[in-house]
């Protein structure tokens, strides 16, 4: 037990530390903070030149949505900075339990993706000079918690997939595109074509920007719940896939001798 | 050997020592066969380039969904005529940045700031290529508006139309010639790449008009290529006369090469001075 939970939290945040190199201020920064508040602007500007949508409409969206990229990246660099340093062997020939060993790598990401929805979620309304209603923040910040979570566990699958391919980033970069696409982020979700809302039901996010809009705009907590449940939900069913196919996909990758081909 | 040869020197009438016309056609030809090589280089990769026009579509696919909502046809034209342009910088914005670093992870860089021939000349073929490929993008784009969104694509100056078009591309591969020299000691150039994407599409006025845009922001967007280009390429497309800013866009575009070449040769030398072009 003492063992899971070093490997949990010690090894976790070590390999957070180690293998997401983005951690620098010369990426932090541009890629965290400044990135994310111009594309808050610009899709609020495309939505005043298109007459649709509030600047909060905009704002809320692209800030929730930015919390998947820490997610998706992070964990994807979990595995792919592992075969780069030629350690990816020596961590899945330990005997580590791998629950912990993953879902430890998890939580700094987790952590990192909630920061940065807030950061982009505060400047961005000081920015657009967005009112928040106080008694909103609380909430907000348990609905951008838990979409980070969600994320996350998107993040896990696309870790697990990175056993087979080489091009995490491209990977990630794929998965962002879907989510900006189909998660209501500049576009309502009632907006998208029938089969684009059903797939929408069923990602990271969506449930979580919906929430959080409603909270911005002045609805109780007790009135999100719903979609803050639904969110969690839908993480935790992305993080037992995660799990699942990185186990299978370890076992694959042992028997057919590809772990540092991929 | 004998004493003459190796006392040997050239008359001014000399085929070894060129004359200007010839000094210009080397350059052309270096310049030439530099954005061909680099663009058949580029196009190596089926992965990276199917990924290089997905990409600009998922946000296009965004404004095509964005801007038909209000139901007006004119709106969404025009901005179809943005999205597609949207690519090209996509294009060369992080991939300008990392130019310079790709090199110093293949160990060519010292290679090629040794060599004779000027490291701008070497550089400056690499970033028009990648606005070369830009231009898939912006095919792409507009058939995709065309296709899945039904988005009518007519042209008023069809001609005028492909002229702009690759005038904006070359510029945007001449801010990205700049971009790349401003980044040579810069170790994480690419996250500087990607933190110019968003601020050209929108204070260029890609998709937003300018007159939307704080008027604090109207001089920094005219001192950029791109606001003349897009400008001409919107104007080429929905009616208006586009050559006065396909001419401001060359202008403004050499202005950048300009400060380039000199960044390349200010900044390559202080690298070389204080041997730190390796970064290590």
């Amino acid at each position: 037990m003492r063992a899971s939970l070093r490997i949990f939290f010690i090894g976790g945040l070590t390999s957070y530390r180690a293998l997401f190199t983005w951690l620098t201020p010369w990426i932090l920064i541009p890629t965290f903070i400044v990135e994310p508040i111009f594309q808050v602007l610009f899709f609020a500007f495309v939505g005043r030149d298109a007459g649709v949508g509030s600047d909060s409409f905009y704002l809320v969206g692209n800030a929730v949505q930015f919390a998947s990229i820490p997610c998706l990246f992070a964990m994807g660099n979990t595995i792919s900075n592992e075969r780069y340093t030629q350690t990816l062997g020596l961590l899945l020939a330990s005997p580590a339990r791998r629950l912990p060993l993953f879902l430890g790598r998890a939580l700094p990401v987790i952590l990192n993706g909630f920061l940065v929805s807030l950061v982009v979620l505060t400047l961005g309304a000081a920015v657009l000079r967005i009112s928040i209603p106080v008694s909103s923040w609380l909430p907000l910040v348990a609905v951008l918690a838990v979409s980070s979570f969600s994320c996350t566990g998107l993040g896990l699958m696309s870790a697990a997939l990175a056993l087979r391919v080489r091009e995490t980033a491209t990977l990630a970069n794929v998965i962002i595109g879907v989510l900006i696409i189909f998660c209501g982020v500049n576009v309502p979700v009632p907006a998208l074509p029938g089969w684009m809302q059903t797939i929408s039901n069923v990602l990271p996010l969506t449930h979580g920007i919906e929430a959080a809009r409603e909270l911005v705009g002045g609805a109780s907590w007790g009135s999100v719940t719903g979609l803050v449940t639904t969110e969690a939900l839908i993480g935790v069913v992305y993080a037992g896939i995660g799990m699942a196919m990185l186990y299978l996909l370890e076992i694959e990758s042992r028997r057919s001798a590809t772990l540092e081909l991929a | 050997m004998s004493a003459e040869a190796t006392t040997y020197a050239p008359s001014p009438r000399d085929s070894s020592v060129p004359g200007a016309a010839q000094r210009v056609r080397r350059v052309l030809r270096l310049v030439g066969i530099g954005w061909w090589l680099q663009l058949k280089n580029r196009s190596r990769s089926s992965f990276d380039g199917i990924l290089s026009i997905a990409y600009p579509l998922f946000y296009a696919t965004s404004i095509f969904f964005l801007y038909r909502q209000n139901g007006d046809q004119a709106a969404l034209v025009s901005a179809a005529v943005g999205a597609s342009l949207m690519g090209v910088w996509s294009a060369v914005s992080t991939s300008a940045s990392l130019t310079l670093q790709g090199e110093r992870r293949q160990g060519t860089l010292e290679l090629l700031v040794a060599a004779p021939t000027p490291f701008s000349l070497v550089i400056l073929p690499a970033t028009v290529s990648m606005a070369t490929i830009g231009l898939w993008s912006l095919v792409v784009t507009l058939l995709w508006g065309r296709l899945v969104f039904g988005i009518p694509i007519s042209f008023d100056q069809p001609f005028v139309f492909v002229v702009a078009s690759v005038v904006l591309a070359f510029s945007l591969g001449l801010v990205g010639f700049l971009q790349a020299m401003a980044s040579v000691r810069y170790r994480f150039a690419w996250a500087l790449g990607t933190l110019f994407e968003f601020p050209v599409w929108l204070i260029c006025g890609f998709l937003v008009p300018l007159s939307l845009l704080p008027d604090w922001v109207r001089p920094i967007s005219w001192l950029l290529p791109p606001t003349w280009g897009v400008g001409a390429v919107r104007q080429a497309a929905l009616g208006g006369s586009p050559w006065p800013d396909i001419g401001m866009c060359l202008l403004t575009g050499a202005v950048y090469a300009a400060i380039g070449v000199v960044l390349a040769r200010r900044l390559v030398d202080s690298a070389r001075g204080n041997a730190t072009l390796a970064l290590t």
